[in-house]
């Protein structure tokens, strides 16, 4: 489904580099978010040589960023979009930074996995990170769906989905802080797991940005800063 | 409990999110409405329900909308879409046209511009006109500019037409390159100067308006740049009404943009909304080059 009419341009060759944009993009999204997907598996299984492979695994998406802010640029010489047209690639060009960072973030989870193969297991936070983990995973997912489809539905559904991550870890946060309050010789282990956490919860902020991106596509309202209410309210109003 | 409200809250906007259109698509708009901003507050140019015909033959369909004093409106469109006839119905340039017939209501700062009693040689001083090829009279450059205030009346001596010329020339951006020429024809100007000489003519008798049919489509981009420059400055002091094909020349010039399409005004717009964001989905599909 198509609701921008990407490929109704009198140029058919306009048409083609727009969809090359979206897919190239799409591709970008799907090695971050194995990248995601990898990073956390790396940890619950003590796993060295999976967070090798994610850290080998960002030379890739780098590529993809420049690739991509590329192929934007020639669009925006030598088409000069308007319009719908225009949000797309300037979507495209945000949508990149965010999922480049968030292959950042992927690579510190990673590293904290091999840190933690290292120095032994954490005692405590492998719970919270599955959970955060798989809210986070289903975030980015439900993200490059969204984008896909120029959904804003979904969109919404994932700005509302960040809520509920940012609460949840808040709350492994204070669990962890506690534990280490206890037993501090855990210290240095359990801080892995939280910075491997905050990543996740980073993941989770990019995720969101993302989101913003594709109602600014589909709807032209530049919706950052606002509270999930306030998007609401304004796509309803659009 | 909390969790429970925005659970309810995130079903239920998702719901009504997907039983509205489809993204992407727009509320269908009733026959003959113009959406988006077309009236402005205290316009200097009034215009409502404007029909346009060349004999049996409709060529605008109730057109309303307002110029406001000093901006630049761009009025965009696919050729044949009325956008030029729509512009020369705002300074009775189609009354040189054997079967052209204009009716509602067209105002100049409240005065009816059709009103049988007015003498049109006054208002085309008040809304001057430049054309889409560069029309100097046959004559000197100094006289090209000094012929309007001359019929006109606007000064009685010849060390005040100077100053009129001059100025003229100045704001025209035309003075460095023609001062020590003036006596020359103007007809021996480059195609971009030429432009100019012609915007000097126009300003020289201190119009109100100006109306400006596809001015730059038979230049050089830099010619092109020196005009959409001088529009910009231009409008400090006049009114300009422009008629373009090139849709990156609305957006460079003007501040707000009105579309036509088929003899319809479909949308006037805030010229950033319109090629950004625009209303109407035939806005949209022309500006994007989509099949319209």
């Amino acid at each position: 489904m198509d609701n921008l009419h990407l490929d109704q341009h009198i140029s058919q060759q306009f048409n083609a580099d727009l969809e090359e944009l979206k897919t190239q993009l799409l591709e970008m999204g799907g090695v971050v978010e194995h990248q995601i997907i990898d990073a956390v598996k790396a940890i619950e299984n003590a796993d060295g040589s999976l967070a090798e492979k994610v850290l080998i695994t960002e030379d890739e998406v780098d590529k993809r960023e420049i690739q991509l802010d590329e192929q934007a640029t020639m669009v925006l010489a030598r088409r000069q979009p308007a319009a719908s047209d225009l949000r797309m690639v300037l979507a495209v060009t945000k949508v990149t930074r965010d999922l480049e960072r968030m292959g950042d973030e992927a690579q510190k989870i990673a590293k904290m996995a091999i840190a933690l193969n290292e120095d032994g297991e954490a005692p405590r936070g492998y719970v919270e990170l599955r959970h955060l983990g798989t809210s986070v995973q289903k975030m980015v997912n439900a993200t490059l769906d969204a984008f896909a489809r120029f959904d804003v539905a979904t969109a919404l559904q994932v700005a509302y989905d960040d809520r509920n991550v940012d609460r949840e870890y808040k709350t492994a946060m204070r669990e962890l802080v506690t534990y280490m309050m206890e037993d501090p010789r855990s210290i240095s282990r359990v801080m892995n797991i939280m910075w491997a956490l905050r990543s996740l919860e980073r993941i989770g902020d990019h995720a969101r940005n993302i989101a913003e991106h594709i109602i600014y596509l589909v709807k032209g309202l530049d919706v950052r800063h606002s509270s999930v209410k306030e998007i609401e309210r304004q796509i309803q109003g659009s | 409990m909390m969790e429970a409200t925005v659970e309810s809250t995130i079903e239920q906007s998702a719901d009504s999110l997907v039983s509205r259109p489809a993204t992407g698509e727009r509320a269908p708009v009733a026959e003959g409405e113009t959406v988006g901003s077309p009236f402005v507050d205290s316009p200097k140019m009034a215009m409502r329900n404007v029909d346009v015909f060349y004999n049996d033959k409709q060529a605008i369909f109730d057109v309303s909308m307002d110029i406001g004093s000093n901006e630049v409106v761009s009025m965009i469109g696919p050729s044949g879409c009325g956008k030029s006839t729509f512009l020369r119905a705002l300074n009775r340039m189609n009354d040189t046209i054997e079967g052209a017939r204009v009716e509602g209501s067209l105002r100049l700062e409240g005065q009816d511009i059709y009103d049988p009693k007015l003498d049109v040689v006054p208002l085309r001083a008040r809304v001057g006109m430049v054309f889409q090829k560069p029309n100097p009279f046959p004559k000197s450059i100094y006289d090209n500019v000094a012929y309007g205030p001359r019929i006109h009346g606007l000064v009685d001596r010849r060390a005040d037409l100077d100053d009129v010329v001059e100025d003229s020339l100045q704001r025209a951006g035309l003075w460095n390159e023609v001062k020590d020429r003036l006596n020359q024809p103007g007809t021996g100007l480059s195609g971009g100067q030429q432009q100019r000489l012609c915007i000097a003519r126009t300003i020289a008798v201190s119009p109100e308006v100006i109306l400006m049919d596809e001015p730059c489509s038979a230049l050089d981009p830099i010619a092109t740049a020196k005009i959409e420059e001088l529009i910009a400055e231009l409008s400090e002091n006049f009114t300009i009404a422009i008629v373009t094909h090139s849709m990156q020349q609305a957006a460079r010039v003007s501040s707000r943009t009105a579309y036509f399409h088929l003899g319809k005004l479909i949308e006037v717009n805030d010229t950033e909304r319109v090629f950004t964001n625009p209303e109407h989905e035939l806005t949209e599909a022309y500006i994007t080059g989509r099949f319209g």
